[in-house]
């Protein structure tokens, strides 16, 4: 058991695929602008990675190697269009603010490099633990980029203005504070990815890279 | 006109890195040197040059609502969109390998700089990322679609080979022990790309409802303000008849 927990611990901090393994970059970056949509785009990472690790290893013994890649793209594919139609029914103006990005889970990295690395080399519950533990650890990282961009760019969280109102200048607004509209712009993202990988690898000196 | 604006629009203002971080993940893997960047960056200019165009014209003829409907009348009313996503990374997988079979036979030397990287293309998120972006932009003709492609490819080609030079010198640097490496490969890129927002004042017009509500909030303040500068004018210009 405490082998397995491992695989759903470790990709949450030190084997992080965001800050440590450099994978699944693009979405990350992209539609962290508000918490939701953050929220949104790791729920459907966490299904389509934690049901195709599944597939991909219980089909592990008769892909032929040479078009593994094939056979990947189309499972995650199908996987994806499900979540997409899914988004679509039930969060129609959500799925408008992630446009093509749910489309870009097929090739996000974090699928194919856990396929190749962990599903087509292990059985169905220890591949379905890895994908749930990879894609918790890259949502976290979305959630906290999503959460400070949307607290310090718009004021709000989820939406409700938690800061008070930027108009009639009630809360923290009454002291002066403003909304850094520069959070919400697309180079903030990789600024504030940047922080997080700083603070992570201070308080683990073991991650520095030389 | 229409096809040089896109090419520098698809180049410098929706750059595929900065604007959209797509293909972050080959960005940051493969930036350590100049040269295999350079080669990357080629077979993906490549690679999108050819995949976009074909792409669009899957989309045109079969999967667009009503897109059947030259196989008769019968299919004019299917609507396939909702397998877009699997059709184009099928198209895409495919062309990869495909390229590389014909590069390998007609230009070895060709295969051997490119070689190792089209297999790595196939899952890059900027080539399907071409593709669904021609496909939600409404690109309106095939020309115009190899256009976007090309400039895209350049686009990205560009930004990999600056952060690539950037990463060369940065190693002779000081740089913080805990940033070395991937962090001030992220802050650089971030800075590039407000750098590369400045672009955004190229084009003037058209994409105006890509812009943020933020940003067409101030433009309606300056509406605002032109237009009481109109009326203070016209003001002027009664008063002005007045003295007459």
């Amino acid at each position: 058991m405490g082998k397995d927990s491992r695989l759903i611990l470790d990709p949450l901090a030190d084997n992080n695929p965001i800050t440590i393994q450099v994978l699944g970059i693009c979405s990350a970056l992209a539609i962290t602008a508000e918490l939701e949509a953050s929220i949104v785009m790791s729920i459907s990472v966490l299904f389509v990675l934690g049901v195709g690790n599944v597939v991909i290893s219980l089909m592990r013994n008769i892909i032929p190697s040479k078009i593994r890649i094939i056979v990947q793209l189309i499972v995650v594919a199908t996987l994806v269009i499900i979540v997409d139609l899914v988004l679509k029914a039930f969060a129609y103006e959500l799925s408008k603010t992630l446009s093509v990005f749910v489309g870009l889970i097929i090739t996000n990295c974090i699928i194919m490099g856990r396929f190749e690395a962990f599903a087509l080399g292990n059985g169905p519950w220890r591949s379905f633990l890895d994908g749930i533990g990879n894609a918790l650890g890259y949502g976290i990282i979305l959630i906290i980029v999503g959460f400070f961009r949307e607290l310090l760019g718009s004021g709000t969280l989820l939406g409700f203005p938690v800061l008070g109102d930027p108009i009639e200048k009630t809360g923290l607004y009454a002291l002066g504070y403003e909304n850094n509209g520069f959070m919400l712009l697309s180079p903030m993202a990789l600024i504030v990815v940047g922080i997080i990988i700083w603070v992570q690898r201070t308080r683990n000196k073991a991650l520095i890279e030389d | 006109m229409e096809h040089i604006e896109l090419f520098f629009k698809s180049i410098f203002i929706d750059n595929m890195v900065f604007a959209t971080f797509l293909g972050m993940c080959s960005y940051l893997a493969v930036s350590k040197k100049v040269s295999t960047a350079v080669g990357l960056g080629a077979a993906v200019i490549f690679v999108l040059a050819i995949t976009v165009p074909l792409n669009w014209l899957l989309d045109q003829y079969i999967l667009q609502p009503g897109a059947l409907s030259w196989l008769g009348d019968e299919y004019a009313s299917y609507d396939l969109s909702f397998l877009s996503f699997i059709m184009f990374i099928a198209t895409i997988a495919t062309m990869v390998q495909l390229v590389e079979i014909i590069v390998e036979k007609f230009s070895p030397s060709l295969y051997n700089s490119l070689g190792i990287f089209l297999p790595l293309i196939a899952v890059n998120c900027a080539i399907l990322g071409g593709s669904l972006f021609m496909q939600s932009r409404e690109i309106p003709t095939l020309g115009l679609s190899a256009v976007y492609g090309v400039g895209s490819g350049i686009g990205w080609f560009l930004a990999i080979l600056a952060i690539a030079a950037i990463r060369e010198k940065i190693r002779y640097s000081s740089v913080p022990p805990a940033l070395r490496g991937l962090g001030i490969t992220f802050i650089i890129t971030g800075l590039m790309a407000i750098g590369f927002m400045s672009f955004g004042g190229m084009l003037t017009g058209g994409d105006e409802e890509a812009k943020s509500d933020e940003k067409t909030a101030a433009t309606e303040v300056i509406k605002e303000d032109v237009k009481s500068d109109t009326e203070v004018k016209t003001n002027l210009d009664v008063a002005e008849n007045l003295n007459k």
